[in-house]
Order: structure tokens, then sequence, then C-alpha cells
């Protein structure tokens, strides 16, 4: 008896539908598994074997021959135990709907017959719903992540046993779908504020521009100073995801199997690896490669603290996403694209011992070593980033001060505001905030009042900015005069984007 | 080709002898052209010469190795001064140990003579390098040029200073005037040689060896009226500097700095022995009878602060008070961070105030 049900495996982020076709015919009891399987299918063929028996059902008991097409695709990943049971079934007769052929199904078995969750489960129902399924069954754990997608019924199934009641329509079982409305669920408490950080005005003004305008930024301070207390923060000010955006973290998350809250990433992600990650978990690697830190930093932030302390090759690999916003990862398994669009914060300390040009502390380095330290980052890193804000540690007035320090939800309106002009004026343009527009728009959208290009001209000879800067200028600008709701840029947009282009002075 | 003594003396320098070397020579044959007259053993008879430098001596001595020399001098426009020139600068004639040779590159003009040097540590603080810009500038509009040791920190901010204002400034190496050291200031290199001079009396070639430093630090003094230390340590090379200086009879200035501060140890001991504290332009004035007469004429140097707005004459005001930190001005005005942003850059822009390292901000 032939039978053919349909499943799905990833890759990278795309999801390929492929073909269980199972054929029983009589002979020596055998049960072999084609079409290029990895070691996670064919061990499937016990979890099948058992769970089909612990179901209820009989095993058949003839040569069972199973082929995965397209036989050249590679595959892997244990979702397609579900698929394989049900093609079992089927040709066995234990399941007597014929039409199978609109719907897909996805789910690792356990030995008892229950259906347990699998990565990666939304995108793939996603790259179901392009390939025209009209049905998945999949595992109970996955439905809230998978939810969202509208035109694919989503049928949760806890045991293999309800699967084929559901098929030969001795049970039934809703749908289960929401409404995108429902995603948001107001203001989430973060248990940090921006409001917690007593005076450092200077550095919050920077963190509201550069999260308006999703602008990179490298905070550069003694220890002691806040940098990592403020940056914290970042996410508590960070502009509300759209719909789209949530799905493109939500598909990361689940293909790297980090979904907790089994249902779509609601906040832009902040990652922070420690700066002793390697170059492939940074960008993402592995046999099978999954995505890195960049990856899952994609649509939110990307802190790097102590920058000086990664290693110089992990710090260049950042170039290209940096540049291209999307990184390839290239294995004998294939290539594969993840996006990596993300906003870097980096905070290091102006020496090795981390104290020139603090008030109170004496820095003991020498000049070569303080060369020698900011030496690590190179010009080209340096380039990308559009915002460098210097810090000072508070001091002990400031910390008893009884000023009411902004919240966050306060500047977060703004920075909304800010980026909701942002995507009106980029809309149709594929890209999402001033820090993206390429360089040769960058006078269509930067445009500038009389008195603002003079202090333009006046700047460049004063400072002898290069080219790269100029633009990067602009760029901050256009987010501050954002910020303020204006249409064109004026002098005071110029004159405070200056402010944040301090680091000629350590890289002079 | 008839060789005349300052060609040998030029060849002699660049096949690495040293001023004493050359002495003994001379005292040994009276000139040099009897020397490069003289037989091989006549060399070996020489005193006070090591048998290494007597073979380099006799490896060399060819005329080729001369014309060659010179032609490659030629070639990389390096001009040569030597003890025997007219041109050689009166101020370094008398001092103890003057340098045979002088490699040239850029002009030394008349108006040279009139030259205070400013040296200091390589690792400047906000503080140094404030005072390094202030003094640079105030000596530059007085027409006085600047020599320093194209070192970095100090050294380097009062070269660079002294470009931007429209100066001239000579730069006296530790190595071979063809060698770039440090590399980072290759700009420098090309900017100095346009606005003044670079000197060394170091061979082409010469790497920046740490026992050269100290050495040429006697041509920095010689040709200087006075020496103005910003910031030393203890132990400093510019201490070095401030001593030729005594010994050459010129005058040492120091900038007092705080007891505590590690950088301000070796000036502040330099005025306990006896330098002159810097506190103002006129302290530099006072005691160099050349810049008295210019100060007069010059321009006063007062910043006119007539044409400022409301807020920008209270930050100056607040300023004036001592370096402040941004979020502190911002609260002691009771501005908002951003439009506090503006100011303090229309402000640096108008060149009323200056940044320094870590956000702190300064009237110039």
């Amino acid at each position: 008896m032939y039978s053919n049900v349909k499943t799905c495996v990833l890759h990278g982020l795309n999801g390929n539908i492929v073909d269980v076709e199972t054929d029983l015919s009589r002979g020596l009891p055998v049960f072999n598994i084609v079409g290029l399987p990895d070691t996670s299918i064919k061990e499937s063929k016990e979890r099948v074997r058992t769970a089909i028996k612990n179901s209820g059902y009989e095993f058949p008991l003839s040569r069972i021959t199973i082929n995965l097409a397209p036989a050249n695709l590679k595959k892997e990943g244990s979702q397609m135990d579900l698929a394989i049971a049900i093609g079992v079934l089927k040709s066995s007769g234990f399941i007597l709907n014929d039409n199978l052929q609109d719907m897909a199904f996805i789910g690792e078995l356990s030995l008892e017959g229950k259906i347990n969750p699998v990565d990666g489960a939304l995108p793939m129902v996603i790259s179901m719903r392009e390939a025209g399924i009209s049905k998945c069954i999949l595992p109970f754990y996955n439905r809230e992540e998978c939810s969202v997608i509208k035109d694919i019924e989503i049928i949760p199934v806890k045991t293999l046993k309800e699967v084929v009641d559901y098929l030969n329509g001795e049970l039934k079982i809703d749908p289960y779908a929401r409404e995108h409305n429902q995603l948001y669920s107001g203001e989430k408490d973060y248990g940090v504020d921006f409001s917690d950080i007593k005076g450092q005005s200077s550095l919050k003004r920077a963190l509201e521009v550069a999260a308006a305008g999703s602008h990179n930024i490298l905070i550069i301070g003694p220890p002691g100073a806040g940098k990592t207390m403020a940056a914290r923060r970042l996410p508590t000010i960070m502009p509300k995801l759209t719909f789209e955006e949530a799905i493109e973290i939500t598909k990361i998350y689940s293909v790297a199997g980090l979904l907790s809250s089994k249902s779509l990433i609601e906040e832009r992600p902040f990652r922070s690896p420690h700066h002793t990650a390697s170059s492939v978990s940074l960008i993402g690697g592995g046999r099978i490669p999954k995505p890195g830190e960049v990856s899952l930093a994609h649509n939110g932030v990307l802190f790097l603290d102590e920058l000086p302390e990664f290693s110089k090759t992990v710090l260049e690999v950042l170039r290209q996403p940096m540049e291209d916003g999307t990184v390839t990862i290239a294995r004998a398994n294939g290539t594969v694209t993840y996006p990596a669009k993300f906003m870097l914060v980096a905070s290091m300390n102006p020496c090795p011992c981390g104290y020139y040009g603090d008030p109170f502390h004496e820095c003991t380095c020498s000049q070569a070593s303080i060369d020698r330290y900011l030496g690590k980052i190179s010009n080209p890193l340096l380039d990308r980033i559009d915002i460098h804000i210097e810090v000072q540690p508070v001091t002990y007035n400031d910390l008893t001060d009884k000023i009411e320090e902004e919240k966050s939800a306060t500047i977060r309106e703004r920075v909304n505001k800010a980026r909701e002009i942002q995507l009106k004026r980029y809309k149709n343009r594929k890209i999402f905030s001033n820090s993206q527009i390429s360089n040769r728009d960058i006078r269509k959208y930067c445009r500038l009042t009389r008195e603002a290009e003079n202090i333009l001209n006046m700047s460049f000879n004063k400072y002898k900015f290069s080219a790269r800067t100029y633009n990067k200028l602009l760029k901050v600008s256009r987010t501050i005069a954002d910020l303020d709701g204006e249409e064109l840029i004026q002098d005071k947009h110029i004159l405070e984007a200056i402010r944040y282009r301090t680091l000629d002075k350590y890289w002079g | 080709m008839k060789i005349s003594d300052r060609e040998i003396l030029i060849w002699l320098n660049s096949i690495g002898l040293s001023n004493n070397h050359i002495k003994n020579i001379r005292s040994y044959f009276g000139n040099l052209k009897d020397f490069w007259a003289a037989e091989t053993k006549d060399v070996y008879n020489i005193g006070g010469l090591t048998d290494e430098v007597k073979g380099k001596i006799i490896k060399n001595k060819n005329i080729d190795n001369i014309e060659g020399l010179l032609m490659k001098l030629e070639d990389k426009k390096i001009d040569v001064i030597t003890i025997y020139d007219d041109n050689y600068p009166t101020s370094l004639r008398y001092i103890y140990d003057s340098p045979n040779v002088l490699y040239v590159k850029g002009q030394i003009i008349e108006e040279d003579n009139l030259a205070l040097a400013i040296v200091g540590s390589r690792k400047a603080t906000a503080y140094g390098k404030w005072a390094c810009e202030k003094f640079t500038r105030d000596l530059v509009n007085l027409g006085v040029t600047i020599i320093s040791g194209l070192a970095l920190g100090i050294d380097t901010i009062a070269h660079r200073t002294a470009l931007n204002e429209g100066g001239r400034t000579i730069g006296i190496l530790g190595n071979g005037i063809d060698v770039i050291y440090p590399k980072k200031n290759k700009l420098l290199y090309e900017e100095i040689i346009e606005n003044g001079a670079l000197i060394s009396e170091f061979p082409l070639g010469t790497p920046p060896l740490p026992y050269n430093f100290p050495q040429r630090n006697r041509i920095i003094s010689g040709l200087s009226m006075g020496v103005i230390v910003i910031e030393a340590q203890e132990k400093s090379g510019s201490l070095i500097t401030a001593h030729h200086a005594l010994e050459q009879g010129k005058e040492v200035f120091a900038l007092p700095g705080n007891i505590n501060s590690i950088f301000s140890g070796g000036t502040n001991k330099l005025i306990k022995d006896g330098a002159k504290p810097l506190l103002s332009i006129e302290d530099i004035t006072e005691e160099i009878p050349e810049l008295m007469k210019k100060q007069g004429i010059s321009k006063t140097n007062n910043i006119d602060y007539s044409n400022l707005s409301e807020t920008e004459m209270k930050v100056i005001e607040l300023l004036k008070e001592g370096p402040l930190y941004i979020d502190i001005i911002a609260y002691r005005i009771g501005l908002d961070i951003s439009t506090i942003n503006s100011v303090l850059t229309i402000l640096e822009l108008k060149g009323m105030i200056k940044e320094l390292p870590g956000k702190l901000f300064t009237i110039c």
C-alpha cells in the first residue's frame, strides 16, 4: 500500500515542503528510510514504531520503505516523526481519510505516543502557507507562536491517537487562531527604568537619539560611570515593534530553539554576549548553521560591553552584517542567510586602567599602551558607529539629588513619535530608520535650512571632518530633527549632532 | 675632485662617528684634508678611537662614497649645515658639544632666531593639553617660532597648534631625518617642512634609538631663547632639556600643577629648584627682552564676548570658574541637554571654548 503525506524541513529561515512517501510490501519485515535523512531522522524509526504500538495500533509486519522527496535535499530534524508515523498508519489502513494532500504534519513523537514540541515551527508554518498548504497539524505547545499566521488552519494536537481520530472524523479539533491586536498586552514592566539613572543627562539624551534613529552608539567612560547600567535600560525606550518585525524576530528565535514564551516575541531583543565570545557564536554557525548573536539581536540591540576586550577578529566579523543587515554562513551542509539588522551599542574605557580623563583618579597608563588599547578597534568599525558619547562618573551629590528624573515611558513616547515619522518617510523604501539611509539618498532626505548649511560649512573648516563623517552627521541631525518634529534640519540640530562626534580626540 | 673639509665632515658623520671621534681626528691631523690624504697606517695611529671605528673609516674611505652621499642628500632634498658653514645657527655654535652636522628639511629663516622650546611628556593630561595649546597660541601671536621634539603628547600638540595658528615651528629629531617616528606624525612632518624646518644631527636612516633622544635635547634648548616645560613626571626627558637650557644659560619656565598629580611632579620640582613658574604669557615676555618689545605691538589677545546671546554668555561666565562637565553645565544653567549641546558647539565653533577628554569644557 502506498501513501503520501507532507511535512517540512528548514533551511535557515526558509522551509521546504517534503513528501513522505510510504510503501508497504510483502517480504521480510524491515523499516527503511531513504532520501538523505540525517541521524535524527534515522532514529525516528524507533520512536515511530514504539509510539504506534503504544497508541493502540498494530505496527505492520511487512517491508516498509519510506522515501523523503525531493530525494536530493538533505533533511534534518525530529519534526518528521509525525509525518512518518501518519504515513505508516495510512498505508496500513488505520487512517481512512484520503484527503491528506492539502495538509502537513510536524511534530516529534515520544515513545508513549505523545507529540513533543519542535524548534522552528513558526518559519515552517510560514513556508507551508506560501507553498499553498491550507491546514497544518502541529504540536500543542507550538500553537501559540504559529497562531498569528493567517490563511492556514492550525490544528494543535497532543497525541498520535488524537491525530488519527481527527483524520478519521471521530474527533473534532477547532483550528487555533488569535487576532493580531491581541498581541500587544499593554506596557511591559522591565523592572528597570531610565529614571533609575541619576544625572548623566547627556548620556541619556544620546541614547534617546540613538534609539530614535537606530544609530549605532559607542559609550566611552571610566569604570563606575554607569555605561552598562544605561545600556541595559535601553530596551525600555526602544520604539515598539511592528507586526512584521515581531514575526521576523520570532522566526529566528524559533529556529534557534530559544522561544521561551511560546508565543510571538513582542519586545525588541537585547543581546549582550560576553567578551570571550567567538566569531562563530556572534555570527552563527555549526554543522547545520544556527543563528548567532547578530541574528538574535535582529531588530533589537547588540550590546558589546568592554569593546576592546573582544578579540580583534571577532570585532572585524561584525563589519559585514553591520553593512548588509544580513549574514551569510557557509558550511558543508549548505549556505544559510539569516537577517542581522541590529543596533550596536558598545561601551569601553578610555584606556587600559580606565581612568584617563577621570577627575578623581590618576591614569597610570603609558601613551603607548593607550594607543595599543584604542588600536584594537579598527577604523572601519568606528566608521560604522554614528554616535560617540563620553561619560563621567556621577558624584555623590548627583546620586542623592531629589530631582525628578524622566521616566522611560516619557522618553519612549518621543522615540515612538520620531520613529513613526521615519516609517512614514521611508514607506516602500525598504528602510525603517534614519541610520539606514544610503549615501546616495542622504541629500534627498536630509534637507537643511540656510543657517544649518552655514553652520555645517563652518564646522567643516573648524573640525576638518571627513566625507564619511559628513554623512553620519547628517543622519544623526535628521534623527534629532525628527525628535523635534521638524521637516527641515535646523542649525541647532546640526550643532547637537556635532557633539556626538568626539571620536577624533581618541583616534585622531 | 677636490674635497673640502666640509664634505669630509659630512661623510664622517654619515658613517656614524660621534662628535668626540671627529674631535680626536681633528686634533691628530690639524685639519680634515690632511686626514683624507693620510695613509691607512696613519689612521691606525689616531688616539682615542676604537679599532672598530678605525676599521669603519678605512673601509669607507673612498671618494665614491662621498660623492654618492652628496648625491643622495640632494636627491632627497635634504640640506646640510656644518659647523664650517656661515649659516650655521649662531645660537648652537657656542653651546657645549655643538653638533658638527645638521641635516635640515625645510627652511631656517632669520625670524627663527626668536624661538622658544615647548616640551613635555608623551602622555598629556587634559590640563597639559589645554595649557600647551594656550601658550603656543599666545607665543605664535607674538611671532615666536615654536621648537619641540616631535614626540607624541605635548610635543605634537605644540607643533600642531603652532601650525594651526599659522606660525612657524621647528622639530628636532632623535633619528635620521628620513625616518618618520612616531609613524602617526607623518602628516605633521610634511606640514612642518612647509612652515618651518625639521633638523637632525643623526646620519640618514638612523632608527629612533632611546639614547639618541637625550642627546638631541641639547639642540632643542640650544636653538631656543628659553624652554617651557608643560608637563613632566619626575623622571622625564623634558627635564634633560631643561637641564641643558640651564647649562646653556637659557630661561626655563615650568607649568605648575597639582602636587598630587604624577604628571606635574617634574615641573613642580623644576619650580622648586628655581625655574620660573608659568602662570601667564607675561611671565615669558618679562624675561625675554625681544618679546617685551613685541608685546606692545602685537594685538591684544582678549576674546571679544560682546556678540554672544544670553545663554552663550551664561555658559562663558560659568566656565570662567574652571573646566566643567557638560551635565553640570546643563544642571547649573537649568536648560535641557539638547540646547546645551548646541550652545557648546556654537561656542566651540566661535573658538571661545574647547572640549577636553571626558566631555569637559573650558574657555580658551
